[in-house]
């Protein structure tokens, strides 16, 4: 047993400030028990969100030392003791207060994506069949656990504010997920281009890097997007292929 | 208990509650490209000391134009204008530039350490204005699949490089004038293998590798599928694409190294600065 220290925000976003707090900490801890022993014995007002305590329900995203992080997945004898931890609730959603954000905002984008359209039945049960090899793509995507930490880190969010013209990583996972589907007819590339803004995204990976779910967001999902798109909108050749094709 | 008053959200290049050094990779990738730039422009620029025997520099390669035994047309035309610097460099050098200039990967990493588009993830930046690839002049960058097409038949031209850097003229380096795109010379050669064999050859595998894990590629070959399972073939060639995909900054460097060196080691024979080794 040792002790440690941290600088936890307190307050909304117009009026707050960092308090230190020092507690005792045990092998094995994580960041989220240092947040609850520190609830339980010294600040029972700070407000905290979490539910599984197991990296499944994606509610204790924060900021550790200013990496987006889950706090339940965070290991303390991955962070440096010596100095004071620094945790911080999420900068890219409004504060609710301490270290908690509303990240609704994501549900009302998410509204906006076209739904899953399977086509017809396959048999006449009203089934249908699908491969292994045509459903590994979207089960990669199917991991996420909207933990957000992908909308907050990037910064056509976090920094631009594009709210209104941009979807982020995590809601191009889940077009990704619709578009590579293979039951799925809808055609999103027109949405994707224009109302969900994917020409913002440039690349930086930031959003893969901090996925807790290890999904390739950036490879697997955003560039294909990307492709996509050239395809139907940048792509003389593949234009005049279609044309041709339609005649 | 301690009270500190800083604002949550600071803006500002810079500005971070990040507590790691995540200045150095941007940094990196910052020294790394500006020094191949500006190695690259000089050797372009030149018009010289870009073979050596068998041996033809990649940033020369293909010579359509220009002096040595290697090209494939003939030499800088009589019309060429005064003003105009003529290097054979020159004339193909904008494909594999714009090749890298567009891809995914270099794109991500430069905006970060030239731009400061974000300076490193969850990093301030020193702009508030944005349009990212989204409107002109970053749009450009939807056009990366043509100059993909450009590098695949580049890479068909390195690696017969890399075959002639197999085979030696008899009567010692100079005597080697291939006919065309024919491997073997009008004058006798034999296989042979010297350090420069080996540079040119592990290029054009780097830049192979490079190439052939290209995100477009990967799209090309199936990636843009809904039903992978309907074409074998294409799944098996997006399934190894993609395997290859994964390593693709790997690539990116290590090519931008190899073109480097491949360049270099044969400047350095041609200039008589260093010699071939020859293994036999
Ligand atoms: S890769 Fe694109 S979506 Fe992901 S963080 Fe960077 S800009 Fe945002
Ligand atoms: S994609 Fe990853 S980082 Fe983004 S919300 Fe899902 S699990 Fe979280
Ligand atoms: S508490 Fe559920 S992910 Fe951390
Ligand atoms: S994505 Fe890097 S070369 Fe195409």
């Amino acid at each position: 047993m040792g002790k440690a220290t941290f600088q936890i925000w307190r307050g909304d976003a117009t009026n707050g400030r960092f308090e230190e707090y020092t507690t005792d900490v045990g092998d094995g801890m994580v960041v989220l028990d240092a947040v609850h022993l520190i609830q339980a014995e010294q600040a029972p007002d700070l407000a905290v969100r979490w539910n599984c305590k197991a990296g499944k329900c994606g509610s204790c995203s924060a900021e550790v030392n200013g990496k987006p992080r889950l706090m339940c997945m965070t290991r303390l004898d991955d962070l440096d003791l010596t100095r004071p931890v620094r945790i911080e609730p999420m900068k890219a959603f409004p504060l609710v207060r301490d270290l908690v954000t509303d990240v609704s905002w994501n549900y009302a984008a998410k509204k906006k994506i076209k739904p899953f359209k399977p086509r017809k039945p396959d048999a006449a049960d009203g089934t249908w069949r699908m491969l292994q090899e045509d459903i590994d793509r979207p089960q990669e995507f199917r991991k996420c656990i909207e933990c957000f930490l992908c909308q907050n880190v990037c910064h056509v969010l976090r920094e631009h504010e594009k709210f209104d013209e941009f979807i982020g990583p995590r809601l191009f996972v889940y077009s990704a997920a619709l578009e590579m589907h293979p039951l799925d007819v809808e055609n999103r590339l027109s949405d994707l281009k224009k109302q969900d803004g994917i020409g913002y995204c440039n690349i930086t990976k930031c959003c893969t890097v901090v996925c807790p779910e290890h999904i390739t967001i950036t490879d697997n999902a955003i560039i294909p997007l990307k492709e996509r798109v050239v395809d139907a909108f940048y792509d003389p050749i593949a234009r005049l292929f279609r044309f041709a094709r339609s005649e | 208990m301690a009270k500190s008053s800083v604002a949550l959200k600071p803006r500002g290049l810079g500005k971070t509650s990040r507590t790691d050094a995540w200045w150095a990779t941007p940094l990196a990738t910052f020294i790394v490209l500006s020094t191949f730039l500006v190695y690259a422009t000089w050797a372009a620029f030149q018009n010289a000391d870009y073979w050596y025997g068998n041996y033809l520099s990649p940033f020369y390669s293909p010579e359509v134009l220009g002096q040595s035994p290697h090209r494939l047309f003939g030499p800088k035309p009589e019309w060429w204008p005064g003003w105009l610097p003529f290097s054979p460099a020159l004339l193909i050098l904008p494909f594999p530039a714009l090749f890298r200039f567009t891809c995914y990967y270099y794109r991500g990493a430069y905006y970060k350490a030239f731009w400061a588009d974000p300076p490193a993830c969850a990093v301030s930046e020193p702009r508030k204005g944005y349009t990212g690839e989204h409107g002109f002049p970053l749009i450009m960058q939807n056009i990366h699949r043509y100059f993909l097409y450009a590098a695949i038949i580049f890479i068909l031209f390195l690696l017969h490089d890399a075959w002639k850097g197999f085979w030696f003229a008899e009567e010692g380096i100079g005597g080697y004038s291939p006919k065309g795109l024919h491997p073997f010379p009008d004058v006798p050669v034999r296989f042979g293998i010297g350090v420069g064999s080996l540079i040119l050859l592990t290029n054009v595998v780097l830049l192979g590798l490079y190439t052939f894990s290209c995100h477009s590629f990967r799209h090309l070959v199936g990636g843009r599928r809904k039903l992978l399972s309907a074409k074998p073939m294409s799944l098996r060639c997006y399934t190894c694409v993609s395997g290859l995909n994964k390593k693709h900054m790997l690539f990116a460097w290590c090519s931008l190294f190899s073109v480097m060196i491949a360049d270099l080691y044969v400047r350095l024979c041609a200039a008589g600065v260093i010699r071939d080794f020859r293994f036999f």
